[in-house]
């Protein structure tokens, strides 16, 4: 698997659609090795000791930010938190000038989440440090797809010609559109399902299939990707009420067992438990929600290795 | 045989060993660790990736027909450990340790293709005292070039052999080369 012919060349992680097929292979397999890493008993590697890593984060997280700083500090890389809600960002400072005065301070890479579309794109063209985007508003969050690829591709071996479905509110997830630009990179069979109201105009264009049946989406899919319900969007009206959702498109036993008997389900978290998914399916085999987790530090420690060791870089 | 090695153009210049030879240096290496240490009891060997790594494996293979139960066998990648990751011009693969036992109060046997600098043999030291505390560590090498960087020495030496430094010494192996030898390549002037 492993592949010795290319090298990571980008300075910065801002999404998967930008990325070649090979360059999503490589973050892959260096993500496999970096595992092993977390199963010994001293779990860290001195390789980025003297790198600082800034976690910049303009959103809530726990996850993400939780996992970028394990990464970092399994590198041995030094890592400083910055939330929006105790910084300098409540005094009115711009987003710019908040990251060219964190760089000042000689930070080697900046992670980025933020709720503005783009913002990563942006401040990549501001800054020498590397910047990895860990989700910009409605557009990309490269490793949380990245993390479920690898997951993926541990039991399936393989992603081409998989068929994988991603359920729920299509329209306001970067989760989904990361994974469906990595996932056609590799050469899977992505349908989308979810409300009508929560789906993309012409998301057709992304090479994808859209299904409004969810029994229909699920019957032949190798992979469900159910995305979590943002429940704040039942107040502008997008859909009529969560019972009606849960009705109409939540995963539950019942619904599964027309699905493949070795069908997979992955879920971005946090879990609305009863909603999208019912507690006996989060809980239940099927489900490799915690496995996601685990793949995440995985997957940060090659994109922060990747990136910090590149060709040329001093 | 003319090959691009590290942007230059080398040029193979002499054949140090063939299968035979090969074989004939790894069973003498072999009883020679299991003559040190007076039998296989705690002992594991451990390759460094990627040649090295095969080479374990053969060691352990003649060490378990000179003496039963032969050693157990792990490999290391010190990819994550080099001195040289903020100079060198290609950003290594990282590729995977595979140490499945401790370590802790074993007879651990170092095992490299060839003993340069040192420097690789030093990132190995450092992780392998990271996965715990071995009873000590010996270090085996098919060949020696000298031109050391670090104080480091081998306690098993296949071959020692005179080198220069605008020469290159590539074991060559049927695992991952398809074919057994030990080769010199040297730089050529014009490219």
């Amino acid at each position: 698997m492993a592949n010795n012919t290319i090298t990571w060349n980008k300075k910065d992680l801002l999404g998967l659609e930008g990325l070649t097929k090979e360059e999503i292979a490589l973050i892959l397999d260096t993500a496999d090795s970096f595992k092993e890493v977390l199963t010994r008993e001293v779990k860290k590697v001195p390789t980025l000791r003297g790198k600082t890593v800034v976690l910049l984060f303009f959103e809530p997280s726990t996850r993400t930010r939780t996992s970028f700083e394990l990464a970092a500090k399994r590198l041995s890389a030094d890592t400083v938190n910055i939330a929006s809600s105790s910084s300098s960002v409540v005094k009115g400072e711009s987003l710019t000038d908040t990251a060219k005065n964190i760089e000042a301070m000689n930070i080697d890479v900046i992670v980025l989440r933020h709720s503005a579309e783009g913002s990563a794109h942006m401040l990549s063209q501001q800054v020498k440090a590397a910047v990895i985007n860990a989700g910009d508003g409605c557009h990309e969050h490269p490793t949380q797809a990245l993390l479920d690829i690898m997951t993926i591709r541990e039991r399936k071996q393989n992603i081409e010609d998989l068929k994988v479905t991603i359920v729920g509110d299509i329209a306001h997830s970067r989760v989904a559109r990361s994974n469906i630009w990595g996932l056609k990179k590799l050469g899977a069979q992505v349908t989308v399902c979810g409300p009508a109201t929560l789906m993309p105009r012409d998301v057709e264009e992304l090479g994808v299939k859209v299904c409004y049946d969810i029994n229909e989406a699920i019957k032949d899919a190798d992979v469900i990707n159910v995305l979590r319900l943002q429940l704040e969007r039942q107040k502008e009206h997008l859909f009529p009420s969560i019972r009606e959702y849960i009705r109409l498109f939540g995963i539950d036993k019942e619904r599964l067992l027309q699905a493949k008997k070795d069908v997979l389900i992955l879920h971005p978290g946090p879990v609305n438990r009863g909603v999208e998914l019912s507690v006996d399916v989060a809980d239940s085999v099927y489900s490799l929600i915690l496995n996601q987790v685990t793949n995440g530090i995985a997957v940060r420690m090659a994109v922060l290795y990747l990136l910090c060791t590149q060709t040329g870089k001093k | 045989m003319v090959r691009k090695h590290n942007k230059f153009i080398m040029k193979e210049t002499k054949k140090l060993l063939d299968k035979v030879g090969m074989e004939k240096l790894l069973k003498r290496l072999a009883h020679e660790i299991v003559e040190k240490n007076k039998g296989t009891q705690d002992l594991v060997i451990i390759g460094i990736m990627t040649r090295g790594a095969h080479l374990a494996k053969r060691l352990a293979k003649f060490i378990s027909e000179i003496e039963s139960p032969g050693p157990k066998v792990g490999t290391l990648d010190i990819t994550l450990y080099r001195d040289d990751l903020s100079v060198i011009a290609e950003q290594p693969v990282v590729k995977k340790t595979d140490l499945l036992f401790s370590i802790t109060n074993k007879k651990v046997v170092l095992v490299d293709d060839v003993l340069y600098t040192g420097r690789t043999v030093r990132a190995a030291l450092t992780e392998l005292l990271d996965f715990g505390r071995p009873q000590f560590i010996q270090l085996a090498v098919l060949i020696d070039r000298g031109f050391r960087e670090l104080p480091i020495r081998a306690d098993f030496v296949g071959k020692n052999i005179p080198t220069s430094q605008r020469e290159i010494v590539e074991v060559r192996l049927e695992e991952t080369d398809t074919v057994d030898e030990v080769v010199i390549l040297e730089r050529e002037n014009h490219i």
